[in-house]
Formats: C-alpha cells, sequence, structure tokens
C-alpha cells in the first residue's frame, strides 16, 4: 500500500514534471512546426543537378513564395530574402519516394478482393516521425499507398512533406493526380484465397478479379452517361467503388500496380489494352527486366526496388540490374522505398544502379526524380530544377550518388523542413501525456526491413513476425 | 545506337571472361567454381590495412596462402599474372552478423533454418544448416565480402553461430578457424516492432520471465560443468553423467573454451547483459551483438572490454525522440569510446550490402580508415583468426578483391576475388539474369 503522503508527493512531482516538460516542448516546438518559416532564400554557389537539364556549377536559385524564381550565376538577394551559401555543395531536385506506407494509420481494407471505394487519404497522419526521417535523406514527396492485400486495394495519396503541419489536409499534395493501388500475385492470393477462402487462390483468378470489377465500371459508367444523355430515365445506384473504377478507365485515376512475375505483368498489360487503360506504373515488379520490351511498348512505367530479393518465392529469380535493364529498354524506371528504412537512402539507392548496370549519374538520379514525378504525374510541379517549378531541393555535402554525401538542408515550397545543422535531435511533434517511458524499439527480431505492405492483415498462418518480414 | 553499343561492350566483357578465365568456359548448374594456382597480382595499390597502403606494387599468391606483397616482389615464371593497374586490392570484408546460407527465401518456412522449436537449444549448430550452395553466396561475395558470421535466431539460446567463408561445397571447407560461437538473445525489454501491441507491464513481464529462464538454464549449466569436471578428474567416462546436449553445447562457454555471442540492443538490456555476464564470470569471453543504443551505454561497454558487433547500421533509430543519424552514427561513437568495433548487416540475402553499412559510418563520423578496419582486421581479433585472416600480409589465407576505387562507395566495381586462394568469378544469378535480358531475344512481338 502506497502512503497518502507518498502519493501527494508522486502527484507533485508529476505536476512539476509536466510543467518543466510542458516549456520545454513550448520554446522547441516553435522550431518543429516551422511557424513562421520563410519560403523565399536565395541558395549560393552550389553545384546545381537540374536531372533534366544540365549540371550547373557555381550556381544560384532563388526561390520566392515557394518557387524555384530564378537559376543563374550572381544572383543578389531581394530585400528580406535570406541568403543560404552553398558553395562547395550539390543541390538536387527534392526526392520523389514512389511507393511509400508512412504517415498513415492504416494500410490495408483486408475485407475483400476489390476496395477501391476506400483511400489512404482519408487516414493521414501528419505527427509521424517518419515524414521527418525521409526529409533528412532528402525525400520531399512520397506516393503513400494502401496495402497490397487485395487485387484492387484503395487510393494512394500523394504527400509533401510539410513536417511541422498538424493539420492531415496540409501534407496533400494538391492537384496531384489521383492513383489508385491494384496488386497481383502472392499477396492477395494468400490473403483471400488461403486466408478466406475466396477467389482469387491463383493467378487465373485475379485476371478474374480485375476483369470483372473492370467490367462492371465499364457498365456503370455507361448507365450513368446513358441517364446524363437523357437515354435512361433514372442513374444507376451510386456505389463509391464503381466511381473510382471509371475514373480508372476514363484515366482519371492511374493505376499503381503491385507486380512481381512477368506473367502476370503481361496479364495485366493485356487487361488494360481490352479496356483501354493507359499510363499505368507496375511496382516492385522484380521480374520486370524479363519483358522489359514489352513495358516499353504499352509506354508502361516500372517502379522497383534497387536490390531486394529472395524475400518470398516470387522475387527469387530476380536482379539488382533490373532498373538498368528496364532504364536501357527505354522504360520509365524509378526507385522506390516501401520502407521507412529505405526511404532514408534513396540517392543511394539509386546509385546502385550505377555499380549494377553502369547509368549515367542522369539516368540513375532520374529513378528517384523525374520519373517518379511522370509515374505520378506530377512532373509539372517537381522532380527536376527549373524556374516555375515548386522550390523542393536538398542539398547535400557531396555529390548525392556517392555513399558519403550526408543531407544538409531540405526544403519543400521552399519552406526548410531538415536542417541539419539548426534541427534539436528530437523533433517529434507532441509527446503522449499516457506513456511514462517512451517505447524503444528492439528492431533484431525485424532487421532492417519494416514492410508495410501487408499491415493490417491480421497472421494467416504464418506465425509471428515471418509473414511481415516478407510482406511487401 | 545506345543499345548496340551496349551490346558490343557486353560482347567483349563477356568474350575477354572467356579468354582471361577459362573455368568460365565449363557450364555450372549451381555456382561458378573458383581454382587455385599461383597467381600475382601486379601494379596495383595495395592496402593491407595492417600497414600502409603500397603504390604500384605486387601481390602473389600461391594455393591458398599469400606468398608475396610489395613492390619488389619477383614475378615466378608459372605464375598467371593478372595486370591490376589503376586498380587497388583489398583484404576480403568480414560480416560479423548474418543469416547467410541458412535461408534461402525468406518467406518459405521451408527454407528457414535459423531458428529451432524451442527457447533452449544451444545444441543447434549453424554449421550444419549451411547450404554451401546457396544462391544467395555467389551474389554475396562478388561485393567483395569473403567471410561471415552465420547465426540461427529466436528464443534464449538459438544455437551456435560459426565463421564461414563464401567458398567451398561442404560446410567443414567454408568453415573458419573452427570459430564457434554460442549464442544468447539476452532478454529484451524493447518493442519488437510496430505490430508489438504489449503494454510496457507486458514487456517487462515477459522479459523477466525470459531472466527467470537464463539464470535457471545458467544454474545448470555450472551444476553440469562441475559435475562433469569432477567425472573428468576420477577418469569415469561421459556416459556416466546424464545425457543433456544442452548442457554439453553450454559447458564450453563456462570453461573458457568457447566465446559467447550476446545479443541485445536496448541501452538498458546492453547494461543487464553486462551485468549479468560479470556475475556469471563470463564477461572476458562475451562478445555483443547487434547494440543499436550501445552509444548510449558506451563507457560502460567499454569499461567492460567488451567487443562489438554492431548493425545494421542502415536502420531507424531505436526511439522517436532520437536523433535521425543515431543508427548511422552509432558504431563511431563506440569506437570514440574505446570499445573494440566490428559491423554486422543481420541480413541474409543482401549481405553484399555490408560494404555500403561500412560507407554510412564512415559519412556520419568514423574515419574511413576505421570503418575499413571495423569489417576486416577488428573482427579477425575478435574471433581469434587474426593469425590467418583480415588483412593482407605474407603467410595470410588468400582472402582478397580487386577493385576499381574506394570499397565503399556505390558505383565501385569488384573485378577480382579470391577467397582460400581459389580465383573466383565475378558472377551470380544476378550478373547472369542481366547478361541473359539487357537486350532480350527475342525482343517484343506482335
Amino acid at each position: 500500500m502506497m502512503s497518502p503522503t507518498s502519493t501527494l508527493s508522486r502527484a507533485l512531482l508529476g505536476v512539476l514534471f509536466l510543467l518543466v516538460a510542458a516549456s520545454a516542448t513550448a520554446t522547441a516546438q516553435s522550431d518543429r512546426l516551422r511557424g513562421d518559416a520563410s519560403d523565399d532564400w536565395l541558395i549560393t554557389g552550389a553545384t546545381v543537378i537540374t536531372v533534366t537539364g544540365e549540371t550547373l556549377s557555381d550556381t544560384d536559385i532563388l526561390v520566392r513564395d515557394g518557387t524555384i524564381a530564378d537559376i543563374g550565376t550572381g544572383l543578389s538577394a531581394p530585400s528580406g530574402v535570406e541568403t543560404y551559401d552553398a558553395a562547395g555543395m550539390y543541390v538536387m531536385p527534392g526526392i520523389i519516394d514512389a511507393h511509400s506506407h508512412i504517415a498513415i494509420s492504416s494500410v490495408n481494407e483486408a475485407t475483400a478482393p476489390v476496395t477501391a471505394e476506400v483511400g489512404v487519404g482519408d487516414v493521414l497522419d501528419p505527427y509521424d516521425i517518419n515524414l521527418y526521417r525521409a526529409l533528412a535523406g532528402g525525400v520531399t514527396t512520397s506516393h503513400v499507398m494502401h496495402g497490397s492485400a487485395n487485387v484492387i486495394g484503395g487510393r494512394n495519396e500523394t504527400i509533401k512533406h510539410r513536417y511541422g503541419h498538424t493539420d492531415p489536409a496540409e501534407l496533400r499534395m494538391e492537384g496531384a493526380a489521383r492513383t489508385i493501388k491494384f496488386a497481383l500475385g502472392e499477396n492477395p492470393t494468400r490473403v483471400h484465397g488461403e486466408g478466406n477462402n475466396v477467389v482469387p487462390r491463383t493467378r487465373m483468378g485475379v485476371e478474374r478479379v480485375i476483369r470483372d470489377a473492370l467490367t462492371k465500371a465499364r457498365r456503370y459508367a455507361a448507365a450513368k452517361e446513358a441517364y446524363e444523355n437523357g437515354d435512361a430515365a433514372a442513374p444507376p445506384e451510386h456505389s463509391e467503388q464503381m466511381e473510382v473504377l471509371a475514373g480508372v478507365l476514363s484515366g482519371d485515376v492511374l493505376v499503381q500496380c503491385h507486380s512481381y512475375r512477368a506473367d502476370e505483368i503481361l496479364m495485366l498489360i493485356r487487361v488494360f489494352d481490352d479496356f483501354g487503360v493507359e499510363n499505368y506504373t507496375f511496382h516492385h515488379v522484380n521480374e520486370g527486366f524479363k519483358v522489359a520490351p514489352e513495358l516499353a511498348k504499352h509506354n508502361a512505367g516500372a517502379s522497383v526496388f534497387s536490390d531486394w530479393w529472395a524475400y518470398k518465392f516470387e522475387v527469387y529469380y530476380s536482379t539488382a540490374y533490373n532498373a538498368a535493364i528496364l532504364t536501357e529498354n527505354g522504360v520509365t524506371t524509378s526507385i522506390n522505398s516501401d520502407s521507412p528504412e529505405l526511404n532514408r537512402h534513396l540517392y543511394h539507392e539509386a546509385a546502385k544502379a550505377q555499380k549494377y548496370g553502369g547509368l549515367t549519374d542522369r539516368q540513375a538520379l532520374s529513378l528517384i526524380t523525374i520519373n517518379p514525378a511522370r509515374q505520378l504525374g506530377i512532373d509539372d510541379r517537381v522532380g527536376s530544377i527549373d524556374v516555375g517549378k515548386d522550390a523542393d531541393l536538398v542539398v547535400f555535402d557531396a555529390h548525392p550518388l556517392s555513399v558519403y554525401a550526408v543531407a544538409q538542408r531540405t526544403y519543400v515550397d521552399g519552406v526548410v523542413r531538415f536542417d541539419r545543422e539548426n534541427d534539436p535531435d528530437d523533433m517529434r511533434l507532441r509527446l503522449d501525456p499516457e506513456a511514462s517511458v517512451e517505447d524503444a524499439f528492439d528492431w533484431s527480431s525485424t532487421g532492417t526491413r519494416h514492410g508495410r505492405c501487408l499491415q493490417d492483415v491480421g497472421r494467416y498462418g504464418h506465425g509471428g513476425t515471418t509473414f511481415w518480414q516478407s510482406g511487401h | 545506337m545506345v543499345f548496340s553499343m551496349y551490346i558490343r561492350s557486353f560482347l567483349f566483357i563477356l568474350i575477354a571472361a572467356l579468354i582471361v578465365d577459362p573455368a568460365s568456359r565449363l557450364a555450372h548448374g549451381q555456382k561458378a567454381p573458383g581454382r587455385q594456382g599461383t597467381f600475382a597480382l601486379t601494379n596495383a595499390r595495395i592496402v593491407p590495412v595492417t600497414s600502409e597502403p603500397i603504390d604500384n606494387g605486387t601481390l602473389l599468391i600461391r594455393a591458398d596462402t599469400i606468398a608475396g606483397v610489395g613492390s619488389s616482389v619477383d614475378v615466378p615464371a608459372d605464375a598467371e599474372v593478372i595486370d591490376a593497374s589503376g586498380m587497388t586490392i583489398y583484404p576480403g570484408l568480414f560480416d560479423s552478423g548474418t543469416r547467410l546460407g541458412l535461408v534461402e527465401v525468406g518467406s518459405l518456412d521451408e527454407t528457414r533454418d535459423f531458428s529451432e522449436i524451442g527457447d533452449l537449444t544451444p545444441e543447434m549448430r549453424a554449421l550444419t544448416a549451411v547450404n554451401p550452395n546457396s544462391v544467395n553466396i555467389p551474389v554475396t561475395r562478388v561485393s567483395g565480402v569473403t567471410t561471415v558470421i552465420t547465426a540461427p535466431t529466436g528464443g534464449l539460446f538459438p544455437g551456435t553461430a560459426a565463421l564461414i567463408d563464401l567458398h567451398g561445397y561442404t560446410p567443414t571447407q567454408m568453415h573458419q578457424g573452427r570459430v564457434e560461437l554460442v549464442v544468447l538473445e539476452f532478454p529484451s525489454t524493447g518493442r519488437q516492432g510496430r505490430w508489438d501491441r504489449r503494454s510496457t507491464e507486458e514487456i517487462e513481464k515477459a522479459a523477466d520471465k525470459a531472466m527467470e529462464k537464463l539464470n535457471e538454464m545458467w544454474d545448470e549449466a555450472e551444476l553440469y560443468v562441475r559435475i562433469d569436471s569432477a567425472r573428468q578428474a576420477e577418469g569415469r567416462e561421459l556416459e556416466d553423467v546424464e545425457y543433456v546436449p544442452a548442457m554439453q553445447a553450454l559447458a564450453p562457454v563456462l570453461r573458457g573454451e568457447m566465446p559467447l555471442l550476446v545479443r541485445a540492443n536496448k541501452a538498458a538490456d546492453i547494461r543487464a547483459a553486462l551485468e549479468w555476464a560479470a556475475e556469471r564470470d563470463v564477461i572476458d569471453r562475451m562478445v555483443l551483438s547487434g547494440v543499436a543504443e550501445g552509444w548510449r551505454v558506451a563507457e560502460a561497454i567499454a569499461d567492460a572490454d567488451v567487443p562489438v558487433l554492431a548493425g545494421p547500421v542502415l536502420a531507424v533509430p531505436t526511439r522517436d525522440s532520437d536523433r535521425y543519424d543515431k543508427p548511422y552514427r552509432n558504431a563511431a561513437l563506440l569506437q570514440d569510446a574505446g570499445v573494440q568495433v566490428a559491423l554486422r548487416t543481420g541480413d541474409a540475402e543482401n549481405v553484399r550490402n555490408l560494404p555500403f553499412h561500412a560507407g554510412f559510418a564512415a559519412a556520419y563520423g568514423m574515419t574511413r580508415e576505421n570503418a575499413l578496419r571495423a569489417v576486416t582486421i577488428e573482427p579477425a581479433r575478435i574471433f581469434g583468426v587474426d593469425d590467418r585472416l583480415g588483412s593482407i600480409e605474407v603467410g595470410k589465407q588468400a582472402n582478397l578483391f580487386v577493385t576499381d576505387g574506394d570499397p565503399f562507395e556505390t558505383k565501385t566495381t569488384v573485378h577480382h576475388l579470391f577467397i582460400q586462394g581459389y580465383r573466383i568469378p565475378i558472377e551470380s544469378r544476378h550478373t547472369k539474369l542481366y547478361g541473359e535480358f539487357l537486350n532480350r531475344t527475342p525482343g517484343v512481338s506482335e
């Protein structure tokens, strides 16, 4: 039993602690929220890697209202605009991660093979520290995706890493193309076929699920059009799922499809040919290199890992030369992370395409900038350093394709959201008042790999962490 | 145009490979075989690690041994000369913590041989289950990683780890210096991942329970060793003591004949492990592994004079409040405190990324020299094989690789590789698929 005095003194101590913590947080938090941060900058004297154009030495970049206003030499700062001396540094466009599951509180609506009606944009979490950690690796835009449990999953959300805002809506990249997650192969067949005993259990079933859903959507769209043209007395009963899939057919919603094997890639190409769907991207696509000519012919994108393989059977016959083979065959290719660890060093992952296949600097850096921008339909805004584009920039102390490069500053819409020199160690935006001691993760059981593609699915027959570890 | 240039350069490489290395003419279904002989690597920069680099030197290999190193080494008439102009020779890299060879395909239980049933199974030997023909092995070694610790995981005592070279057709041929270590997964008070939804109390309770189990086990082991020592003193047969395989497996550790590899990551767990080992009088044979929060208790580790196998370096911080780069800096901070450090990836199929773990450690605070030591001579010393491995010295085993640049830089290419004196083709499933599919024939058809 605790004595009344000790309870009282504990309570007092607690209050005292909270007061101290609150005041400490208040000062620090103003830095972290970056409430009054400027979006006007003059960055001077850097090597500017534009990616789409030439690499310019000893060059300045003027940022006004979060946009790249000028690129040149000897630019002077308009009054009130702060200068960042980047002499000896390298500036590249903010990195775009085409496949991520950070900053969302749910990943999979794993209740049916088709769930086009949901979207991860509804569950954005602006407090996720992974947003900041990715900024420290130069990432400014992430394509946050639904998981791969379902053949047709939910809609994804393209976000900017505006870490510091606490309103989820502020993360959204306004005007970005709408996208949806599809998934082929082992994950949906395991979750639904093996797990729930519903189609699909095989890659044959996966094709049927997609054809059936798109056929229904085509009829839905036709019925709707008939009503709008006055050819039908009533519209079809509203279905959010059908609305989204009709958007896929009309080209308003871009398909981003989890895939691995050559056969299933070819299957989806045939299906999309039949339904007139264009402008889609295969993700992971470890066997993309085996059908690179077909991908190029159909103008399909590929978003790959630099070197992940052998974590499941459908990636056993794959190669780290995937990105290079795809690129050399004319496929628009990006390298993504699918991981809050890997997204911290996508610049390094891009460099691996030089080790494995000898891509040029420009080809390698395109994999994490302009190419993912094209795949996501945001290349008019981001992905290169050009006048008029968003001032999403990352400053490295060495060439970003070097393993020794360390990011110094990351700008999102002209605002410094990562500053190696000045940021405090603890960059959390809020503390959990319930937690007496902060959790420490012991990652030893999961290693360096924290895929969330199958989060929220449960653990069908694979006991514990196994399922998670291989959950890409 | 670009394509045809690629075809030409690729064909050139292919033809050059055929001329230079007759061994690659033979078809092989599992992995490219190496061959021994007398090799002279000439005009090379040599980085021995344990002494100053040699510019424009010659390195002579005879059978499995380095027979000559220096700027004035005579090239014997029977030597096969490899001109290494513009290239650098490094000792083979060590990864001090992997599952290489114990798992082929991560998600397939049938291929996962690193975790037996039961928490107390120190008698399980990694060496038994290492698959010498794993596709992962050639994929790994062509990046310059020649030697790894491969270890079982899970429970408290998952078994013994072994030091292996990435060449050989039997585990015995791969085994280096007969090095085996009993693995102890020290009871963890950390959250095991985002999916671990246990309350703090539940986590602590589980750790306490594991700690009890550990102490019971160790009490028994101490008793077993006393009984067994008495048996030996009396000259009686092994059959006279009860057959307890787990105890027989722990006995060499208690007797100081085998090291104890203790995995711990959270600061409190590392401290507890050090205290436990001191109490049990095994701290002199203890090696810490993982140590993600080692930087928090670096002084204590240094004071205890316990070496660490740190990593993975490419990892996320253990706490949301920690500075983002702590995992990159951990090994350097440990070194700065005076701890002997070797690096590990903790990986299986991507152990090939070891040079990049070292590169990130170097980018974030470690000197490049120390990073190189942490994947060569330091692990060799920690595992007691520095008389044979870990540096380029006459008389040492010829485990080495030749690059066109800094061994940690991402785009650096490994051009030649020797393990146990075997010249090993730079070939793996990944390079072969590249060769087959860069310009696929037939291409797209209509």
